[in-house]
């Protein structure tokens, strides 16, 4: 199974999603610059973290002026993955294909750090953890706060959307929401940042079933 | 060259830490009349067209304003 990791003016952690994509068996990836791309022949995407343009306007919106964001919007419609995380989850929703928008965090700073969150493993993403564990996974954003009214936050509960949960009111996230999946399933966004946690030297493994199960649920497609 | 200008808020309905942030140094040097804070943002285009209107609010709907955290109007200044 091959992704494409897209890049875009300020992405940054493209190197790590591929390094962590090769540490499961079967899966491999391409990095690809968001100028003269053809994403179609790939099976996955995934929009890597890194403040694309900078954040200016809002963080993900100027991505949306990019001739790959017409791409990336026609092949989640195929109902391939798509994958973003951290500043990548920005792009997916400015690009309307989830729903929220985000907001400074309430220290009004750039925060790094490990944050916990509760997994719903009932997704293609999430499927090798155990139900309603909780994993601590590393995050680096200044735009961390996930908005969404309070009606679209009950239809995402009720509609199994919700993949990530923080435990506490961690970045003023609506509903303690950290990660969500679209309707058809197929499109992931999630500000926490397992790519880097996919090897004990580097801090925990706690994001290794995350990779796993997006390989093995998608390459059974 | 018309200059248009788009005032974005943050919809009623949002926390802005930003504004609160402001508050709080506000009323620390002695402002206790100020009781909120809210900061949005100031927009000037500036924009050649016969139809002025209609394209910047295609602007401001497809890449200006996220209509999920944010509301904006704008006035159209003229030559």
């Amino acid at each position: 199974m091959k992704f494409a990791i897209l890049t875009f003016p300020g992405t940054s952690c493209e190197v790590d999603m591929q390094h962590a994509i090769s540490t499961v068996v079967g899966g491999d990836s391409e990095i690809i610059w968001h100028k003269d791309a053809d994403i179609s022949k790939y099976d996955g995407i995934i929009v890597p973290t890194g403040a694309s343009f900078g954040d200016y306007l809002r963080p993900g919106a100027l991505a949306k002026s990019t001739e790959l964001a017409k791409q990336v919007v026609a092949f989640a419609a195929t109902g391939k993955p798509v994958i973003g995380v951290g500043s990548g989850f920005h792009i997916l929703v400015e690009l309307g294909l989830l729903p929220g928008a985000f907001l400074m965090n309430p220290s009004l700073k750039f925060e790094t750090g490990k944050v916990n969150v509760r997994v719903n493993n009932n997704t293609k993403f999430t499927s090798a953890y155990e139900q309603d564990t909780v994993i601590a996974l590393p995050y680096a954003q200044q735009f961390g706060t996930y908005y969404v009214d309070a009606d679209t936050a009950k239809q995402l509960q009720d509609n199994n959307q919700v993949a990530f949960t923080y435990t506490d009111e961690s970045f003023n996230s609506t509903a303690a929401i950290a990660g969500v999946i679209n309707q058809q399933g197929n499109v992931l966004g999630m500000m926490p940042l397992p790519e880097r946690a996919v090897e004990e030297i580097i801090g925990g493994t706690q994001g290794l079933p995350f990779f796993a199960s997006t390989l093995k649920n998608w390459s059974e497609q | 060259m018309t200059k248009v200008n788009v005032y974005v808020k943050l919809r009623e309905s949002v926390v802005d830490p930003q504004g609160t942030a402001a508050k709080e140094a506000l009323q620390a040097m002695g402002h206790n009349t100020v009781k909120n804070v809210r900061i949005g943002k100031l927009i000037e285009l500036e924009v050649e067209s016969n139809t002025v209107e209609a394209d910047v609010t295609k602007m401001c709907d497809e890449l200006l304003i996220n209509k999920v955290i944010e509301d904006y109007r704008f006035e159209i200044e003229g030559e």
